[in-house]
């Protein structure tokens, strides 16, 4: 590099600017790939600025710490984002109060489902053990997930890459499993991406319809809670009871 | 705008400040979440201002999503050596979560429906 650009590359690599606006040009490029595709699952904007960003992050050899310092901006977000939530909750809210019975009931099977087969696969395939307490709480969203896996021993900051993975693994196999079991109940649909696949699969119900949005909405919140609660007692349990 | 935004920057920081205070295991913005959601109940639905800010902040709530995904470029190592037993646990993990909801939840609600539709 000439001596000009190099002073150029030393500003923008300890401002925030950089890191902030790549974040959103790469969202806003992926969002418009994903339109180009009609939405299709497979097409998931979230993925497609991750691997755009990995990749300039890698070839630049930038730190992820400098670019966060930028797209924390971005990131913080998610605290007002997730209080939002509560606006399409309160929309639903009459339905929600219907179906409380059925939905309390698939909330707790589809909790323990979440947590307790993860960790069994990971197990059985030999994953280390910091890695399978990072892999319990993968399902709730990420605050939540990194607060549980802390507790569990796991890695908070490898916990919230497998919770984004399965934020986007939900978005796009929700819609192939649900042609497949015959589902086409929006609330149902909602409520259980919304429960795997917590933020990300939120977006994409939304992306589907306000009813779906809303019940996934509710799961995430709900399956935070149940997850926060209990994979904190559940966890240690299970390891001495299958001798891990 | 401006007034809803802070509306839900108030509420986050009540959460965030209940969760501390009494050390819940629960993320303070989903304490906010609940607390506004009780005080739309209580005092009727949101205005027009505060849903036009909920929907913007939602539509694009993928985009919030992409600064933690790109933390994957710190664990090349872990993922070098464990990519098999973590992909396959999310993959067949995540599939079986949908499933067991959905099905559960639909089949609830089918019952639900067919014995109202008996009463009736």
């Amino acid at each position: 590099m000439t001596p000009r650009l190099e002073e150029v590359w030393v500003y923008l690599s300890a401002t925030p600017l950089l890191g902030l606006t790549l974040t959103l040009l790469a969202y806003h490029a992926a969002f418009r790939i994903y339109q180009r595709a009609g939405f299709h699952p497979i097409a998931n904007p979230v993925l497609l600025a991750v691997t755009m960003l990995a990749s300039v992050l890698l070839l630049t050899g930038t730190p992820y710490q400098t670019y966060f310092d930028g797209a924390q901006f971005v990131h913080f977000l998610l605290g007002p984002a997730t209080v939002a939530l509560a606006i399409p909750l309160y929309a639903q809210w009459p339905r929600l109060k219907a179906m409380a019975a059925p939905l309390a009931i698939a909330l707790v099977a589809g909790s323990l489902t979440a947590a307790l087969s993860a960790w069994g696969i990971g197990a059985l395939l030999g994953a280390s053990r910091e890695s399978l307490m990072s892999l319990a709480p993968k399902s709730v969203t990420t605050p939540i997930a990194m607060a549980v896996a802390e507790r569990l021993g796991g890695l908070p900051s490898l916990t919230a890459v497998l919770v984004i993975s399965t934020g986007i693994l939900g978005a796009i196999g929700a819609r192939y499993l649900y042609r497949w079991l015959h589902i086409s109940d929006p609330a149902v649909r909602g409520f259980a991406i919304g429960l795997a696949s917590h933020g990300i699969g939120t977006a994409r119900a939304f992306q589907t319809g306000e009813q779906a949005g809303a019940f996934a909405a509710l799961a995430m919140g709900l399956n935070g809670l149940v997850t926060a609660l209990s994979l904190p007692w559940i966890m240690p349990w299970v390891e001495r009871l299958l001798g891990r | 705008m401006i007034a809803a935004l802070t509306l839900l920057l108030v509420f986050q920081l009540i959460g965030e400040v209940i969760a501390r205070a009494l050390a819940l295991p629960i993320p303070g913005p989903v304490i906010g979440m609940a607390l506004l959601f009780l005080t739309l109940l209580v005092r009727g639905g949101p205005g027009e201002d505060l849903r036009q800010t909920a929907g913007t902040l939602l539509q694009h709530l993928s985009l919030l999503f992409v600064p933690a995904g790109t933390g994957i470029v710190l664990y090349g190592d872990r993922l070098a050596n464990e990519w098999l037993p973590l992909l396959v646990a999310l993959v067949a993990s995540t599939a079986l979560a949908i499933i067991v909801t959905a099905v559960v939840l639909q089949a609830l609600t089918r019952r639900r429906a067919s014995s109202k539709g008996a009463q009736q």
